[in-house]
């Protein structure tokens, strides 16, 4: 389902972290999308977050400036997988240039409820680490900006 | 759940925060205090008193309020002194504990370790005394090595006097910042004294949990941070021996720490003056003081029971969730540890779980807790901790279950 047909988060504040963690956030965190390794990556990087000790792995195939196919690993919190297997599932079929342009914006989409400031580096690291690939060297955090 | 008893009541109404509801309404209830503790009014009061009636610089100003403030300042210093069983010249100001392990490993470390020496610190570290040691161990050649634990976190101590042979410096924590573990002094600093070893104690978790007497204890510097034991932030304290401090050469230099100053010379002021270089943290070190008083006037004695009652209760709690996959870290007997516990729900992230148990309004820490190594060593990529001081009843320990069954709920474990 595209993020933006997702339910959005009711705006009542005792709800904002029960949201986080609703049905889809879980389902990608139990069944990460396009887990694993490619046999073959034309773009790759990784990185962790210290303050969590999450970790991401991403790897690309790459045809014709093409997107064809994505892996992701790694291991953490719910919000760090979550977003990352959202983050797979959203490149499939992009452009590399556009990939190495997506900002903050569309892993806030596709979580679709508010970061609390601390855990937003969880939310990012996918990000971060899908922009490295594409870019060939290790890019800034994208909440920073 | 338990009736709470009167003398915590009252306790619990001198700490202004504990009555303000968070965000959503929730009672705080404040698991943390091993990242800082709470402060009780009359701490807060004293930082306002300071800047309100006497704010002035000490130990220089003739005038009434900085009479006042230099006055206060070092009587601070003599409460402290009484509290942990010390001489009043044996307690310098720093910052923090991180500040007083590196004066000592700068100071005393460089004019003291050479190639060949070891220093002996233990598996269960905090960064904070491990990092300082590794960058000695650089710039000296010394070696390091570790008193190794269990898969318990209990130490293993029967290596203890090869450990121990041609080792200059023996440093580590009297508590356990992620496990609770308390080191058993009593069978380390004789045997480290017999072997030429110089004994630092990191009591950053110690000092605010359990009762100190240095002379007793007889370990040569002891280190402690204000804020973790109902002080302020950016006032901590170095214990050394006087005989030690003596002999150290300064560590920062300008102000204050001299004697007699010349455009290509200087003397310097005695100890522990000579280690307090600038502008101190007055009206912090003022409130640490008042801190200690507070501590003093609790007893130092009915803390450590009271968080081994509240431990004990936890861990019986805790243990109802260990069919859903709850694991518990570290020794399991409250008598072995201060009231720290370290835990993980099943496959539920410490960050997942920290932030559902935050809707709740229970503060707790999750992480590395600064000790990557043991971490490492363990197999642990992160864990929750709750850790607990003399505000914490039973019924803090009932929110933290109810939360624990509604993260348990949310992740289907």
């Amino acid at each position: 389902m595209p993020a933006s047909k997702r339910p959005r988060a009711s705006s009542g504040s005792d709800n904002r972290v029960d949201d986080f963690y609703r049905d889809y956030i879980l389902d990608h965190y139990r069944h990460p999308r396009n887990f694993g390794r490619l046999e073959r990556a034309d773009a790759e990087a990784e990185d962790l977050n210290p303050l969590c000790g999450d970790q991401i792995r991403m790897e690309l195939k790459v045809d014709d400036g093409l997107v064809s196919d994505v892996r992701f690993s790694g291991k953490g919190c719910a919000i760090s997988q979550a977003s990352a297997s959202m983050l797979t599932e959203r490149i499939k079929g992009m452009k590399l240039a556009d990939v190495a342009k997506l900002s903050k914006d569309a892993v806030l989409e596709d979580v679709g409820i508010g970061i609390s400031p601390t855990r937003m580096k969880c939310a990012m690291l996918g990000l971060r680490v899908l922009k490295s690939a594409a870019i060939g060297e290790l890019a800034g955090w994208p909440d920073e900006e | 759940m338990l009736a709470t008893d009167p003398k915590t009541e009252r306790i619990i109404a001198d700490f202004p925060i504990l009555a303000r509801p968070t965000s959503r309404g929730k009672r705080l209830v404040y698991l943390d205090s091993a990242a800082t503790s709470q402060k009780p009014r009359v701490v807060i009061q004293a930082l306002v008193d300071y800047y309100e009636q006497y704010n002035a610089n000490i130990h220089r100003g003739v005038y009434e309020i900085a009479e006042r403030a230099t006055g206060e300042f070092e009587r601070a210093r003599v409460k402290i002194a009484r509290f942990v069983g010390a001489e009043v010249a044996e307690i310098v100001w720093v910052r923090n504990t991180t500040e007083a392990i590196n004066l000592v490993a700068y100071s005393w470390g460089n004019a003291n370790l050479h190639a060949g020496d070891a220093i002996l610190l233990t598996e269960l570290e905090h960064h904070s005394d491990l990092v300082p040691w590794q960058l000695l161990a650089e710039r000296s050649g010394a070696e390091l090595r570790f008193i190794p634990v269990d898969n318990r976190g209990l130490y293993v101590l029967d290596d203890l006097d090869a450990l121990l042979d041609g080792c200059k410096l023996v440093a580590c924590a009297h508590v356990s910042n992620t496990l609770g573990t308390i080191l058993p002094l009593d069978r380390i600093v004789s045997r480290a004294h017999a072997a030429g070893a110089v004994v630092l104690v990191d009591g950053a978790q110690g000092a605010p949990h359990l009762p100190v007497d240095l002379k007793a204890l007889d370990v040569d510097f002891y280190t402690f941070s204000g804020h973790k034991m109902l002080g302020p932030t950016g006032i901590g304290v170095l214990y050394g021996k006087r005989a030690l401090l003596d002999a150290m050469p300064p560590f920062l230099s300008g102000g204050d720490m001299i004697h007699k100053v010349a455009y290509d010379r200087s003397t310097f002021n005695d100890a522990p003056r000579k280690f307090e270089a600038g502008t101190s943290n007055i009206a912090d070190a003022i409130a640490f003081g008042v801190a200690v008083e507070y501590l003093e006037q609790v007893g130092m004695e009915w803390v450590r029971d009271h968080e081994r009652r509240l431990t004990g209760y936890a861990l019986d709690r805790l243990a109802a969730f260990e069919p859903r996959g709850l694991a518990i870290y570290g020794p399991r007997d409250p008598e072995l540890i201060s009231g720290v516990i370290s835990f993980n729900l099943a496959d539920v992230h410490a960050h997942d779980l920290a932030s559902i148990l935050d809707t709740e309004g229970v503060c707790v820490r999750a992480g590395h807790h600064c000790t990557m190594p043991l971490m490492e060593k363990m197999g642990w990529s992160a864990t929750t901790r709750a850790s607990f001081y003399i505000y914490n009843t039973e019924a803090d320990v009932d929110v933290l279950c109810a939360g624990l069954e509604k993260a348990a709920r949310l992740f289907g474990v």
